[in-house]
């Protein structure tokens, strides 16, 4: 039963981007409220999920690799359903339902560690610190997609043949505000909770710090390069996949150095 | 109660012929009262566009109305009233909804017919000659029409160079309002094409031109500001689109003029259209981060894309129509007006 509204965001997930590669296919590309409806049902159920698995630890439900997963793919919808509207990103969804899914589906399917080792120690800065965390990489995932879809628009313009699929993508300049603004909101989040992990004073792996550092020494330089345009928003959008990509590598060996001995 | 149509559109007669035809606004209300006055003819609608003169009309004796109509346009056109096409329910009523959807326009899928044929329709309302189905036909001829707009790609994209530069621009900069634009060398396709980014809210206009009063001609019609030829590089900081269109034989804009001037541009794009043939942008330009370049081919290129994605929607778009055409046929059937 306790899997139940998990399989069903799951479920949610798949129908989204099924519709979407539906939609893609039959040559329509607005989305519409039937997208937007299997999004933010997946998201409830997530939530339900979620709050399920907190309840049977007894702390913010990320202590195993599968926590973590289905923790970021909620951060990733929050932020996608919070992003998407104003900044009119028709098709952003379609880029997120497919990332979603795979993550979920992963963390279902793959032998990972699934079974919670419960800390000692309660610390409400470590929990603060572990979620926050994740919800900043959500926000480099949505940069990231951001970034795959200013570079998708790029070629097509680039490319000079049309297309329906340039005509349906937001304009590349609004694509790179939104991916330089979901860095920044990403890149606060994360400083953030590393400021509460150091206010925590938990020891920290040496691995872990230098891998944790890095990631955030390399979004800080991209924000600081492109703020003094030095980088340009192609390959900001570039680094910004690049990056994440990296991010998703390393999660399961943070995840691992993190978990409480 | 029969609907019957009779017209001459672009496809079946010149200009020469059709100008004859073509009734105009202050006529309408003399033109409908005088075509009321047929014998069995119970209510029309007139539609008068530069590409089509159609009269609609409700009858239950359509050979009678048909040939009372002919005599009328007989008289009014020189006797070229035989040139016209008729049609009889359920033809008459495929044909409106085919006209209202755009398929037999000039340019397939075009929107304008609709607001034509509402304004017709109102027109005709207004001067009390519409008909329980004449309403009914017309009004269904919108729905028809919404529908194979929403749900098929006829209407998608753009049919000509200025509206596909214009929504190139859109898919760059998104809003335009507020861009800047350089027209260099002020050619009737630059004119046309910056005229069109204009009316979508393009705030700023600069004329580079040979001869400087031409330029200054064109800045002073459009609202730009004309500069002289040799100092277009000096007003380039803040322009987003540059338009080439000048009879040089050589590239005027090459990526070693290029290069400098983008450096100070903060990383914003440059969309580069250009018109000229031979074509007045070196083709290296291309490789530069943020900058689009479209010469004329790759406009046109895109124009035909999107009518042959027109052309192959026709047919979805046939069969929408066809299966309205049964339910308007099969509500005309239940709803009958006998002949007094």
């Amino acid at each position: 039963m306790d899997a139940l509204p998990l399989v069903g965001a799951t479920f949610c997930f798949l129908l989204s981007f099924g519709y979407t590669v539906l939609v893609l296919a039959g040559g329509r590309f607005r989305l519409g409220a039937a997208n937007m409806v299997a999004m933010a049902g997946g998201f409830l159920l997530l939530s339900l999920s979620l709050w399920q698995r907190g309840r049977v630890e007894g702390s913010c439900p990320i202590n195993s690799l599968f926590d973590v997963l289905v923790f970021m793919s909620w951060a990733i919808v929050l932020i996608s359903l919070l992003v998407g509207p104003p900044y009119r990103l028709s098709l952003m969804g379609a880029f997120t339902s497919p990332l979603v899914l795979s993550i979920l589906l992963f963390a279902q399917l793959a032998p990972i560690g699934r079974s919670a080792a419960v800390r000692v120690v309660r610390d409400p800065y470590i929990e603060f610190h572990a979620s926050l965390s994740l919800i900043a990489y959500g926000a480099f995932a949505l940069a990231g997609i951001a970034g795959l879809m200013y570079l998708v628009q790029d070629r097509q313009l680039k490319r000079r043949k049309g297309g329906v699929l340039l005509f349906n993508l937001p304009p590349i300049t609004d694509l790179g505000i939104a991916n330089a603004r979901l860095l920044w909101l990403g890149f606060g989040l994360l400083t953030v909770s590393f400021a509460a992990g150091f206010l925590s004073g938990m020891p920290v792996n040496t691995l872990k710090f230098w891998t944790s550092a890095a990631i955030w020494g390399i979004y800080g330089a991209m924000l600081v390069l492109r703020k003094v345009h030095s980088l340009p928003p192609r390959r900001t959008a570039a680094l910004s996949v690049g990056v994440f990509v990296f991010v998703l590598c390393t999660l399961p060996a943070i995840q691992h150095l993190s978990a409480p001995q | 109660m029969n609907i019957l149509c009779a017209g001459i559109n672009h496809h079946s007669a010149a200009v020469d012929i059709r100008e004859k035809f073509a009734v105009a606004t202050h006529e309408l209300e003399g033109v409908l009262g005088r075509i009321r006055t047929i014998d069995g003819l119970a209510g029309a609608v007139i539609v008068s566009t530069c590409n089509r003169v159609e009269f609609y009309a409700a009858s239950v004796c359509p050979i009678r109305v048909m040939d009372g109509l002919r005599e009328y346009l007989n008289e009014r056109t020189e006797n070229t009233g035989s040139l016209l096409y008729t049609h009889v329910s359920p033809r008459s009523v495929r044909h409106l909804f085919r006209v209202a959807s755009g398929l037999d326009s000039m340019v397939i899928g075009e929107t304008e017919i609709l607001g034509q044929l509402k304004q017709a329709y109102a027109a005709a309302t207004e001067c009390g000659a519409t008909t329980r189905h004449l309403n009914k036909l017309f009004q269904h001829a919108f729905r028809v029409a919404k529908q194979v707009r929403s749900e098929t790609r006829i209407t998608r994209g753009s049919t000509s160079v200025g509206s596909v530069a214009v929504d190139l621009a859109e898919k760059i900069f998104g809003d335009l309002s507020g861009r800047k634009v350089m027209i260099l060398g002020a050619g009737e396709t630059s004119e046309r094409t910056a005229r069109s980014l204009v009316s979508r809210g393009v705030r700023t206009v600069i004329v580079a031109n040979r001869t400087f009063e031409r330029a200054a001609q064109l800045a002073g019609e459009i609202g730009g500001l004309a500069v002289h030829f040799d100092h277009w590089h000096k007003t380039f900081d803040e322009v987003d689109i540059l338009i080439c269109s000048t009879a040089a034989p050589h590239p005027v804009v090459t990526r070693e003029k290029l290069e400098p001037l983008l450096r100070s541009r903060d990383g914003r794009p440059l969309f580069i259209i250009d018109l000229a043939v031979p074509r007045d942008v070196e083709a290296a330009v291309d490789d530069l981060e943020n900058v689009y370049l479209y010469d004329i081919d790759s406009l046109e290129q895109i124009v035909r894309q999107s009518l042959e994605v027109r052309q192959a929607e026709v047919a979805r778009c046939e069969q929408m129509i066809d299966r309205h055409v049964g339910s308007f046929v099969s509500w005309m059937r239940t709803h009958i007006d006998h002949c007094t």
